[in-house]
């Protein structure tokens, strides 16, 4: 792939662009599966193959606009999405009536932290959720008088917090990476492999899971997740990340070996963590507001796990600026 | 004006709505886009309003009136211009729906003359914003089954709305933005009886609020 990487630029493509006509080819090849599948074998549970692919050729073309827009565009995009998260996870979380105004407050927690990332105050960043947003709504909902479900309450939100805009936030911080630290495809390419990783490694153990699913590995909180799925999902992941990481980033040797094999895993986690958030709520899908995938936290899950693990990887194993 | 109405609910209530409560839909092919028609809701919060307009095809737009309470819309200049003008009600007068030694008055008639005109009327048979988060809905007036009797031709659309409570509950100033979801009922067409007919319309709006995701507001 480096070779392959080197000759494609030497033409004039960039390995980010190498990787749009990837995912373009698997976008058509899904779109035509969505078309002919549900003419070829009516009944087995292809029908929401359609809007499923109709919303990726959708979310795709978003994130390529904001990539191309630069590291302004890109954050002003997670800054979007975590405020959709954060609201589908604020209305299903179990609240007090009383908790309105700290659900209204908690909303500031986004614009706090993308003005950290626009002015690149990285140490603030790392501390605003995690420390003082964690002490400081839990005193504002103490303020208010009402002991009653007072735990249970601070918890989903704080959990909220982290997962949709602290842990999502990785992602503008990573486009904040100079050239010259990522000189193989720039920041675009680092952030590039960790969406491309994720969502690939989501839709691996879809398709692995749907030909040869036999034994359920979370019966209790997911049961359509299977072993076959997971590990088919780990292999082909692992296997992606080997590939393409070399050319769209710093990363070789034992870093490269380390995310390759330990951001499936955090997917996986993500995507069975929220499984079980939702099975707690009595829920099946976060909202109705990407069609054929459901809310947006069902889009996001793995990537919420995902983008502070492979950040803190890059960091440690090849990245100075961080 | 409807020009401006219209470029308002496009430009303004729309993107408002769906920033603050992400408008999620079931069953939108559902809702009329031609009157007369009746769409009937539980009310919890003036989002409710807001919300239905945002849901309604722009081409439909023209046509959707909400009735709304006389008494509180119309009591101040500002506030009725833009009742009037921008969000098109059709007014009742509650006050004198309730006076009851008085000449019983026609309060529903600026509503049947909207049905005879073709629009299609919003109208809350709670008559009033219930509590926020309550599973249960007010007692239903029966203005709505008055209203099917005189215009038989307009189906009557239920729709449960889930959550807007929360996000402006009664008595509140600035709203907090969460996730509303609207469940768009099977229309009821009227059948000759006025409480066979509020008995169907309450079944069909309990059966949408069983759909409706959960609400965890202790």
């Amino acid at each position: 792939m480096p070779a392959l990487a080197h000759k494609l630029s030497v033409i004039g493509l960039s390995p980010v662009t190498v990787g749009l006509l990837a995912v373009s080819v698997f976008l058509f090849l899904g779109t035509a599966a969505a078309i002919l599948l549900p003419r070829l074998r009516a009944g087995t549970g292809f029908e929401d193959l359609g809007p499923r692919m109709v919303s990726w050729w959708v979310m795709i073309a978003l994130l390529t606009g904001a990539l191309a827009l630069g590291w302004r565009g890109t954050a002003l995009l997670f800054a979007g999405v975590s405020f959709l998260a954060l609201r589908e996870f604020l209305s299903l979380a179990p609240a007090r009536r009383e908790d309105r105004l700290v659900i209204g407050v908690a909303y500031l927690a986004i614009p706090i932290s993308y003005i950290f990332i626009f002015n690149n105050i990285y140490l603030f960043y790392l501390v605003f959720i995690p420390v003082y947003v964690f002490l400081g709504l839990p005193f504002l909902m103490a303020g208010l008088g009402q002991p009653r479900g007072y735990l249970a309450s601070t918890s989903a939100f704080h959990w909220a917090l982290v997962t949709c805009v602290y842990n999502i936030g990785f992602i503008p911080l990573l486009m904040r990476v100079p050239h010259w630290d990522a000189p193989q495809a720039g920041a675009v390419g680092l952030v590039f492999l960790l969406l491309a990783a994720t969502e690939a490694n989501d839709v691996f153990q879809y398709v692995c899971g749907k030909l040869f699913g036999r034994r359920r590995i979370t019966p209790a909180i997911s049961p359509n997740k299977t072993w076959e799925g997971f590990l088919g999902g780990w292999l082909l992941t692992t296997g992606l990340i080997l590939l393409a990481g070399p050319a769209l980033t710093p990363l070789r040797g034992v870093g490269l070996w380390t995310v390759a094999l330990s951001l499936p895993l955090a997917g996986f986690a993500g995507d069975v963590t929220f499984s079980a958030i939702k099975r707690d709520l009595g829920v099946k899908d976060t909202s109705g507001l990407i069609p054929g995938h459901g809310g947006i936290l069902d889009r996001i899950d793995s990537l919420t796990f995902t983008a502070p693990l492979y950040f803190h990887l890059l960091a440690y194993f090849s990245l100075a600026t961080y | 004006m409807a020009w401006l109405r219209l470029l308002f609910i496009i430009l303004v209530l729309r993107p408002l709505a769906v920033l603050i409560t992400g408008v999620d839909v079931v069953g939108r092919e559902r809702l009329p886009v031609r009157g007369p028609a009746i769409v009937a809701g539980n009310h919890n919060s003036h989002m409710d309003t807001l919300l239905l307009l945002a849901l309604f095809p722009s081409r439909a737009l023209a046509r959707v009136r909400p009735a709304a309470a006389a008494d509180y819309f119309l009591k101040d200049p500002a506030l009725s211009w833009f009742a009037r003008n921008i969000v098109g009600i059709v007014p009742i007068d509650r006050a004198a729906a309730r006076a009851p030694d008085s000449q019983p008055a026609d309060v529903l008639a600026p509503a049947r003359e909207a049905l005879a005109r073709g629009d299609i009327l919003l109208i809350f048979p709670e008559g009033t914003r219930g509590e926020p988060g309550h599973a249960t809905m007010a007692p239903m007036k029966n203005g709505v089954a008055r209203l099917a009797e005189a215009c038989p031709a307009a189906p009557v659309i239920p729709v449960w709305i889930q959550g807007a409570g929360r996000v402006l509950p009664k008595g509140a100033v600035a709203p907090v933005p969460m996730t509303c979801c609207v469940l768009v009922g099977e229309p009821i067409r009227w059948a000759g009886d006025r409480a066979q007919f509020m008995d169907r319309l309450r079944g069909a709006l309990e059966r949408l609020e069983e759909q409706a995701p959960p609400l965890r507001w202790r």
